[in-house]
């Protein structure tokens, strides 16, 4: 059938393409379709990785076309390296990125574990909790600017119910020690679900039998989880935290919408630092620099992670 | 068939005329760049006439003024051709000029006899000149503006207001003239219940990401002694930018944050200080001076209810006010700088400046400014001009961006986050400041 199906499609391939045809191997078919593929991705990733790690080593600025060019050597780096804003920003970034992982994997982690037991009406659950994650991270931004204005928000009054503080005092944007959190709430809430899918996939990948074996063994439930479900999970969950911690580590739109770097610069993540140097004040030669430090450090944490995650699923 | 033919030749030159009469147009269509907000929608309509009178056709590209320095200088800096003519902040004529962004007016000007004198001297030295003081023209001041304030009239005239204002504070309850005074209306308004509602005392500016809090600092700071260099020494900062006069300041704008703005105020511009005042949360409110014809108009905090008076007296007696606004220029990019002058030359002329004022347009035209009727003319005509008579502005350099960055980090860290003091914020400033006129070996 298959055969006769590539006789016709030949037959019906025009004499002088097919002739043309006709002196190319397969792998040099191969080549020429992905060919636009591999020229798109040269174009719009390599060649400007290749040309931002060019400009770190320069003093070029883009709001200058006319300047003249100079070849600054490692002073780009030198500078990012001993900035003490730079590493304030980096500590923030490390703060936020530890946090939302714990607890969105945490969280996640439970409601995939709850989900997973099929109670009645489930599917209607797991399709509710979803719903943040399919919301676009402008949206959320500006209604979670509302829900946490102290004079309006709901947040706000919701907080003011159970606590008895006046609401107007609850500036969750505004108030320093308030602020960092407030971000780390918004992102736990949209992305929790993400976890919570990649971790229910890894328990229903979990043979029955094994539990029926334990069951046998008269394993309580508790050994249940600590002997088969986290153990087989385990995988799942590092991919979960991996794909968070690569996105959270980039996090850039939910912290400008929400307080924009501020109050001061406590929410300034290396994202917000690097878009400020970069397109508000046209440092493009430091701001490369600083660019490829970012992705040298994620690339090499992910790497060093990739790595442990394998050594898990190998166990 | 004879009527068929002449009905298909007939139709056929019409198509080909219409399609040649709508190429010219497109060929002459002047596209026009600016911020989008209440004056962009007064050109649209006041260029109609230049239309009408040209045939030449107006496009806009508005963009809102969160993104509008990023989008802008982004077209200017690639060399785009979208903008023919664009109205860019004054801060930007430095870069534009030196980087060859605008065309050089001054032969222009000759030519056309558009005199620089014919304008407000402080709207040609902010928005035309570069350098500075120097008749080196690059933009035509188009629309002019300055921080000012706003005030609830109908609460200040409340009679058992009023009583009590003077019974604390000795003096009566009216528009302030120093920031002391400010300060102590502000502190009385704040948290206060008027027709059943809580009211605070004042929206002032506090963004972060733009330039808002470095826009509100500057325009106490000014009045305080604040200086941005040793006039005998250009770029010399210490003991000008930190002065003891402007540590004070910069603790007078913080102590006003604190004391009396709205709960949440902590990333507040043009916009938010618009709503906190419309939704009548506060008794007087900061902001420059395009947002006053919208205000005067509102139902609720408009007409007779509205006051407005200009920026207040510091410590010394000095009063100043932190210029905003913008010229036109040409982009030098365009291909159409013909028809882009001629819309220069147009938007100089008396009458055109006349109607682009009576349209809700600041024009910086003497002619129309000075006009014994025009004080009369608004509400709030008179507080402008007696604004725009005590304008500065911040630095206009090449750099300007990140010397703006420098003091927006450094504002809002001090006055928003309360972190360090005023003195550490502003010696901060200066070294962030000497760092980048470094970088411009300009030091």
């Amino acid at each position: 059938m298959l055969n006769r199906t590539a006789d016709s499609v030949a037959r019906a391939t025009p004499e002088p393409l097919a002739r043309k045809v006709r002196g190319i191997s397969d792998k040099g078919l191969a080549w020429l379709f992905i060919s636009p593929t591999i020229l798109l991705l040269l174009a719009i990733n390599i060649f400007p990785l290749f040309w931002a790690i060019y400009l770190s080593f320069t003093n070029y600025r883009a709001n200058r076309p006319n300047e003249m060019v100079k070849n600054v050597g490692l002073a780009n780096y030198k500078r990012i390296l001993g900035d003490q804003d730079i590493w304030i920003a980096m500590q923030t970034t490390a703060h936020f990125v530890f946090w939302t992982i714990l607890l969105q994997t945490l969280i996640g982690f439970t409601l995939a574990w709850l989900i997973d037991r099929k109670f009645r009406g489930h599917a209607f659950w797991t399709t509710i909790i979803l719903v943040p994650m399919m919301l676009s991270p402008a949206v959320v931004g500006n209604f979670w600017r509302f829900l946490y204005e102290p004079q309006i928000g709901l947040f706000a009054y919701a907080v003011s119910f159970v606590t008895g503080i006046p609401a107007t005092q609850i500036g969750m944007l505004s108030n320093v020690s308030l602020a960092p959190w407030s971000i780390v709430i918004v992102d736990t809430w949209m992305w929790t679900p993400y976890v919570m899918l990649i971790c229910l996939a890894g328990l229903r990948s979990i043979p029955e039998y094994i539990y029926e074996a334990a069951e046998v063994d008269r394993a309580s439930n508790w050994r249940q989880f600590w002997s088969i479900t986290l153990p087989m999970a385990l995988p799942f969950i590092m991919l979960a935290v991996l794909f968070r911690g690569i996105e959270n580590f980039k996090m850039f739109d939910m912290v400008n919408l929400l307080t924009g770097g501020g109050p001061g610069s406590t929410t300034e993540v290396a994202s917000i630092t690097l878009k400020r140097q970069a397109f508000e004040s046209w440092r493009t030669g430091y701001s490369s620099a600083f660019a490829i430090i970012l992705f040298v450090a994620v690339f090499g944490l992910a790497n060093i992670y990739v790595k442990a995650l394998n050594k898990v699923k190998q166990r | 068939m004879k009527s068929t033919l002449k009905l298909t030749l007939g139709l056929t030159s019409a198509m080909f005329a219409s399609t040649a009469v709508s190429n010219v147009a497109q060929a002459e269509d002047l596209t026009l760049c600016w911020a989008a907000w209440d004056p962009a929608n007064a050109l649209v309509e006041l260029s109609k006439d230049f239309s009408k009178e040209t045939g030449i056709g107006m496009k806009f590209e508005f963009v809102p003024w969160t993104n509008y320095a990023d989008r802008f200088l982004n077209e200017l800096n690639s060399k785009g051709k979208l903008c023919d003519l664009i109205i860019g902040d004054s801060q930007w004529i430095g870069g534009s000029a030196e980087n060859g962004h605008y065309v050089k007016l001054n032969d222009f000007f000759d030519k056309e006899k558009i005199s620089m004198d014919d304008f407000v001297p402080a709207t040609v030295v902010g928005y035309s000149e570069w350098p500075k003081n120097s008749p080196n023209y690059w933009a035509l001041p188009a629309m002019g503006d300055v921080v000012g304030w706003t005030y609830r009239k109908d609460w200040f005239s409340k009679p058992e207001l009023q009583k009590e204002f003077k019974e604390k504070y000795g003096w009566d309850l009216a528009a302030p003239t120093t920031f002391d005074q400010l300060k102590q209306i502000a502190e009385f308004f704040q948290k206060r219940e008027i027709d059943g509602k809580t009211v605070y005392g004042a929206s002032i500016y506090t963004e972060r990401g733009s330039e808002g809090i470095t826009m509100g600092a500057m325009d106490v700071l000014y009045s305080f002694g604040f200086k941005y260099e040793n006039p005998d020494k250009p770029y010399e900062m210490d003991g000008f930018v930190n002065s003891e006069k402007s540590v004070k300041g910069l603790e007078f704008y913080k102590a006003l944050y604190d004391c009396c703005t709205p709960p949440g105020a902590s990333n507040s511009y043009m916009g938010e200080g618009v709503d906190a005042f419309k939704s009548g949360q506060v008794a007087m409110h900061m902001n420059f001076a395009f947002t006053w014809p919208g205000l005067q108009k509102d139902e609720n905090v408009g007409g007779d209810k509205i006051g407005y008076f200009a920026n207040p007296k510091g410590p010394d007696g000095d009063q100043f006010a932190q210029l905003g606004g913008q010229g036109i220029s040409v982009v030098s990019y365009s291909d159409k700088q013909e028809a882009a002058l001629k819309y220069i030359k147009w938007f100089a002329n008396k009458d055109v400046q006349a109607k682009w004022w009576s349209l809700g347009g600041f024009s910086c035209l003497n002619a129309v400014v000075k006009d014994p009727g025009f004080a009369a003319s608004q509400p709030y005509a008179q507080t402008f001009l007696d604004s725009m008579a005590i304008v500065k502005d911040f630095w206009a350099e090449p750099s300007y961006a990140p010397l703006l960055q420098a003091s927006q980090k450094r504002f809002h860290d001090y006055v928003v986050a309360g972190q360090g003091s005023a003195k550490d914020a502003l010696d901060g400033l200066v070294k962030d400041w000497t760092g980048v006129f470094q970088d411009d070996g300009k030091m």
